[in-house]
């Protein structure tokens, strides 16, 4: 297959066989995970520079350690302690990474469209997006599908129920986009105040009661509610949604014995999921983050690996 | 374009070949003790599973037989056509102080054989490496040498040696190719 993606940036420019090929090579890493050395030389003398506007645990570290594992060198430059938090405008760090040779940049920031704009700024390094406002993860949405297929196959004709805040989610809009893509039935639960408006726009439907939109569930996706958006009466209280929201034992029991749950992490124990189902056998939690390091590193070959022409 | 321009072993020569190259990896290993075959994605993987089944069939006894892919170890990966694939490693069993027989369908620069001797060393630490080849086409860019040949076949470098394997491609054969412009 010929890649054509220079970047990532969203998944919405990507075919299906696209994903599918990411899916194929990300299977190969994760075998490499499971050796005494898990280095290889793929990526020697590739410069790579993590740019973190905001605060990330396991985007960073598991684009860090997938660009360790490939060979490559890592810069991590975050906002507090560099010239970001002296002023510096995107445009002018852009250009000093360029300087310095940086051959591929990984950025998450909170604007909408950061990722996209470095993109059109940067002659030569590949923008990876870590995240950008509300917009767009696409990493994470590659990490997801990887986990889900890896666990169920194909996911064709698969239902996947997402609860939570949709409506700020970055994780929820490129996961409707690439579970749909990958023939996928995305389906949309919780407060409708924390809906997006156009829900069908997205591919997906919106049922109101959790209950009722489990059924026959091949996979329960939980978002993360951020404490403050009860601040913003956006729910009464944070115990009041996991009553109605949460995932605890009957919503699973509801859905089946079969179906899996999944979490972008960091995880709110006791709001969108109670304890003993994030810990609890169908939990795919730690998958992820496993996958999260293999998906990156198939990603950071197929973009930088060999030589270009 | 590639254009067949002579065969150089059919399915029958291939078969005798292996079956002559099985005798001389038994020969000079005194049996099959302790002995790991690696084959080297793709077409390396088949050679390897056919040694083993004729090896067993001499032998009685099978040998561990694993996968080697050296796509990430690679220094000559370039990107004109299509994108790289890497394709799984699998050995099921610890290389630690094992004979390695690491086999590849042809044998040309050397390039191959020093990633897959990086990648090995990156599971452990075998007693020692042979390499088999079927197929040796001289123009070596590195010091690396095959102790079982199935036949030297000297080329020019505007030529490729195409190796066809019944579970690929349909039949077996080796067949040289000339590069055509278009």
């Amino acid at each position: 297959m010929e890649w054509k993606q220079r970047h990532v940036l969203d998944l919405d420019t990507w075919k299906r066989e696209e994903l599918h090929y990411i899916l194929e090579q990300t299977s190969s890493m994760d075998e490499l995970l499971d050796r005494p050395i898990k280095k290889v030389p793929a990526l020697r003398g590739k410069l790579v520079v993590n740019l973190f506007f905001e605060p990330s645990t396991r985007t960073r570290v598991s684009f860090e350690l997938a660009e360790k594992f490939l060979s490559a060198d890592v810069v991590n430059w975050s906002a507090s302690g560099s010239s970001i938090g002296k002023g510096e405008t995107l445009r002018d760090t852009a250009w000093t990474l360029e300087a310095m040779g940086a051959d591929a940049v990984v950025i998450r920031h909170g604007a909408v469209g950061a990722a996209d704009y470095l993109a059109r700024k940067l002659k030569k390094s590949v923008v990876f997006n870590g995240g950008d406002g509300a917009h767009s993860h696409p990493t994470q949405a590659l990490l997801d599908l990887y986990t889900a297929w890896k666990k169920i196959g194909s996911l064709e004709r698969k239902k996947i129920v997402m609860i939570g805040d949709v409506l700020h989610s970055r994780v929820a809009r490129s996961d409707i986009i690439g579970f749909s893509k990958m023939g996928s039935r995305v389906v949309l639960s919780g407060p409708p105040t924390l809906m997006p408006r156009s829900v069908d726009a997205l591919g997906a439907t919106y049922d109101p009661d959790p209950r009722s939109a489990v059924k026959g569930a091949d996979i329960i996706y939980l978002l993360r509610i951020q404490r403050e958006r009860q601040d913003e009466g956006m729910f009464p209280s944070l115990d009041e949604y996991h009553q109605i929201f949460g995932a605890n034992e009957s919503l699973l029991k509801l859905a089946g014995a079969d179906t899996i749950v999944m979490h972008p992490g960091p995880v709110n124990r006791g709001v969108e999921i109670a304890s003993n189902v994030a810990d609890g056998s169908q939990s795919m939690i730690l998958g992820q983050v496993r996958s999260g390091v293999a998906l990156r590193m198939a990603l950071l070959f197929v973009c930088l690996g060999g030589v270009r022409q | 374009m590639l254009k067949d321009k002579a065969r150089v072993m059919t399915a029958q020569d291939i078969e005798r070949i292996l079956k002559r190259m099985s005798h001389e990896i038994l020969e000079r290993n005194r049996g099959l003790e302790n002995m790991i075959i690696v084959g080297i994605q793709r077409r390396g993987v088949y050679l390897a599973n056919r040694l083993g089944d004729i090896l067993a069939h001499f032998e009685s006894t099978r040998v561990p037989s694993g996968v080697l892919d050296i796509t990430l170890y690679r220094d000559d990966l370039t990107l004109l056509h299509d994108q790289p694939v890497v394709h799984s490693t699998s050995i099921p069993e610890d290389v630690n102080s094992r004979k390695i027989l690491l086999v590849d369908d042809v044998l040309y620069t050397g390039r191959t054989v020093r990633a897959a001797l990086d990648a090995l060393m990156d599971l452990g630490r075998p007693e020692s490496v042979q390499l088999a080849v079927l197929v040796d086409r001289g123009h070596r860019e590195l010091p690396i040498h095959p102790d079982y040949i199935g036949k030297t076949i000297p080329t020019s470098k505007s030529e490729v040696i195409e190796v066809r394997l019944n579970e690929l491609d349909g039949k077996d054969e080796v067949v040289i190719c000339e590069r055509e412009e278009g």
